[in-house]
């Protein structure tokens, strides 16, 4: 009896696994007709596992024989896989890096600038690093990478990028082996977006909208695309890492970016003048909450900045990233300090912009010095800065309104002059000798000759900026023409240019 | 009727108000001012550059009081808003025609 209930019991059990695991619409299985079935189904399960171990048998006999070549795939299947992992690390931070280049624009210099000028100008000047965030994205795809890094000369890129053709998911290894061309690319369109949105400090509150936008697109393709080239692109003059005539270091951008762009801003300021009532009239910053905001954003989208100009996830970034963040330190306390013993008193502008002098000085050294020489490098940029602007430009008399030469300009040149000197060949082992030896990089490692080289990097920097910048000011000047109305520069640029208040006061009801 | 006027610093409007209403004052209108008298004001520095900032942000109340108000009035304001220091402000009393109550028209002294 107890063995009939406990078999009936059993019977029930796998009756109901059945019918569970059957799909709802075959219906259930009547339980008095289920005995055969349940028959059949242990024969069939028998018949499966002697399928199996023979299946396993042959299996092992077969790995025994070509033990081997199993080994050689398996161990090609075990460094693809590494591979691909490290391609994914190193395309994770580069994606995050290129992100955080844009928000240096938008909003971070945007704020900054935005700021800085009369309450009348801020969406202007706002709207001015924004516009470059559309147009410059546009350009870029159509043509402007591949003037920048397809292969040219020595001086700009050819047109066999043109539109991006050829640039996909394929890793291009000159320029960064383990990541997409298109991480590569989107990476790069971020540099040329903030680059040209830097000179707008040099003329704000007093440049048509319009002709801003033609004198970006033209100053995109004559400054920064060669420069770009020179420096980063392949068979590039200054190219360090391929093969360059004057191997120039610029990890990040000192030359490319800031020397063109604060020496273009320059030139633009003495182009277009002052602005009316400049400098009898009193025109401070309208909020230097909003410029301390932006200045923030600016300091934590220079990592992407600089320690994604490593290409790659690893320790290079790492280096890059301490770099930048000491030296923006030193250079808040160079400025905030000297303006301390000056003035009595340091100032949250003064302190916000002397990080931002740091950030730029340490830019082009970033992948090249250690944390000390980092120290001293934003020191020293943090003081020279604060002098350029409040001491020299005072006494030429210039309006470069938001100082976009004083801190852009005058930091690049010094950061890239001292990245001659205290580059370390332990940090980043750039410069080898024919059995792969590092050889030294800078002054103190014993290669003065790379002083040279960085100055010859600067000098073209500089050349091709006021070439350049002059040639596209009389082209705009003589079609569109470049500056408001005087009635218009009064009546403020947001109003003149975009028909709108940044701050529109309204009596609540 | 009449109309006192007082530019005070912007820390005593809690005090001269509270005085006010301690004397039965009812009504009044606080705007934010900038101005300056004898006071001196400070300046700024931006980025190295000086800006004299001369006018200095101040309170200024108004009401329109009647006639035997006025005087302990300003005496509740100059207690209360008195540091002895310079930039304290200042009160002025002027001569007010006629008051009327928008909601009934109501005149004269009844309508403050």
């Amino acid at each position: 009896m107890e063995s009939i209930n406990s078999f009936d019991f059993r019977e029930r059990q796998i009756d109901a696994y059945i019918e569970a695991s059957l799909p709802a619409s075959s219906g259930g299985i009547r339980r008095n007709g289920s005995h055969w079935r349940v028959l059949i189904a242990r024969k069939l399960n028998a018949a499966l596992e002697t399928a199996f171990l023979i299946l396993i048998l042959t299996q092992g006999l077969r790995a025994q024989t070509s033990a081997t070549a199993d080994a050689n795939s398996r161990l090609a299947q075990l460094e693809r896989q590494a591979a691909d992992a490290k391609s994914s690390a190193d395309n994770a931070w580069m994606l995050t890096s290129a992100a955080l280049v844009l928000m240096m624009t938008g909003p971070g210099l945007a704020l900054f600038y935005g700021g800085l000028v009369r309450k009348k100008n801020v969406l202007g000047t706002m709207m001015q690093s924004f516009a470059l965030m559309a147009v410059v994205t546009v350009t870029w795809g159509l043509f402007s990478y591949s003037l920048s890094f397809g292969a040219g000369n020595s001086f700009i890129g050819g047109l066999h990028n043109l539109f991006l053709k050829g640039v996909g998911a394929a890793p291009d290894p000159d320029y960064a082996a383990t990541i997409p061309a298109q991480t590569f690319m989107v990476y790069q369109l971020m540099f040329a977006i903030i680059t040209p949105a830097l000179i707008a400090g040099a003329f704000a509150e007093r440049m048509k909208f319009s002709a801003l936008v033609l004198f970006m697109v033209l100053w995109t393709i004559l400054v920064y695309d060669p420069m770009a080239h020179m420096v980063w692109g392949r068979g590039g003059l200054l190219n360090a890492s391929l093969g360059g005539r004057f191997p120039t270091l610029d990890f990040a951008g000192g030359t490319v970016v800031h020397v063109t762009s604060g020496v273009s801003a320059l030139v633009c300021a003495l182009y277009l003048g002052k602005r009316v009532g400049y400098p009898g009239e009193s025109m401070p910053p309208h909020s230097v909450v909003l410029s301390f905001i932006g200045a923030c954003l600016l300091w934590v989208g220079w990592f992407g900045f600089n320690a994604g100009s490593a290409l790659s996830a690893g320790s290079l970034a790492t280096s890059a990233f301490v770099a930048t963040h000491f030296a923006s330190a030193t250079a808040a306390l160079g400025w905030a300090g000297a303006e301390w013993i000056r003035n009595g008193k340091p100032s949250v502008l003064g302190g916000i912009s002397g990080a931002v002098a740091g950030l730029v000085a340490i830019t082009p050294a970033s992948g090249f010095v250690k944390p000390m020489s980092a120290l001293m490098i934003g020191l020293i940029a943090g003081v020279f800065c604060y002098w350029m602007v409040a001491k020299v430009k005072a006494r030429f008399g210039y309006d470069d309104s938001l100082d976009a030469f004083g801190v852009h300009g005058a930091g690049g040149t010094l950061g890239a002059l001292l990245t001659g000197v205290f580059a370390s060949s332990a940090v980043n082992p750039i410069f080898k000798d024919a059995q792969g030896n590092p050889l030294a990089s800078g002054l103190f490692e014993g290669n003065a000759y790379q002083l040279v080289n960085q100055l010859v990097g600067v000098a073209i920097a500089w050349g091709l900026a006021i070439v350049g910048t002059l040639v596209i000011l009389k082209v705009v000047d003589a079609t569109i023409g470049l500056r408001v109305s005087e009635e218009h520069e009064v009546q403020g640029l947001d109003l003149s240019q975009h028909g709108e208040e940044g701050y529109y006061w309204e009596v609540s009801a | 009727m009449t109309k006192v006027e007082a530019v005070i610093q912007n820390s005593k409007l809690e005090a001269v108000k509270t005085a006010l209403q301690e004397i039965g004052v009812e009504g009044m209108t606080v705007l934010e001012v900038r101005g300056h008298g004898r006071q001196k004001g400070h300046t700024e520095v931006y980025r190295g550059r000086e800006y004299s900032v001369d006018l200095i942000p101040k309170t200024k109340l108004e009401m329109v009081l009647a006639d035997a108000m006025v005087d302990k009035a300003v005496q509740a304001i100059l207690g209360a808003a008195r540091t002895g220091k310079i930039g304290d402000g200042k009160i002025f009393l002027s001569r007010v025609d006629e008051a009327i109550r928008i909601r009934n028209d109501e005149r004269g002294e009844g309508a403050l």
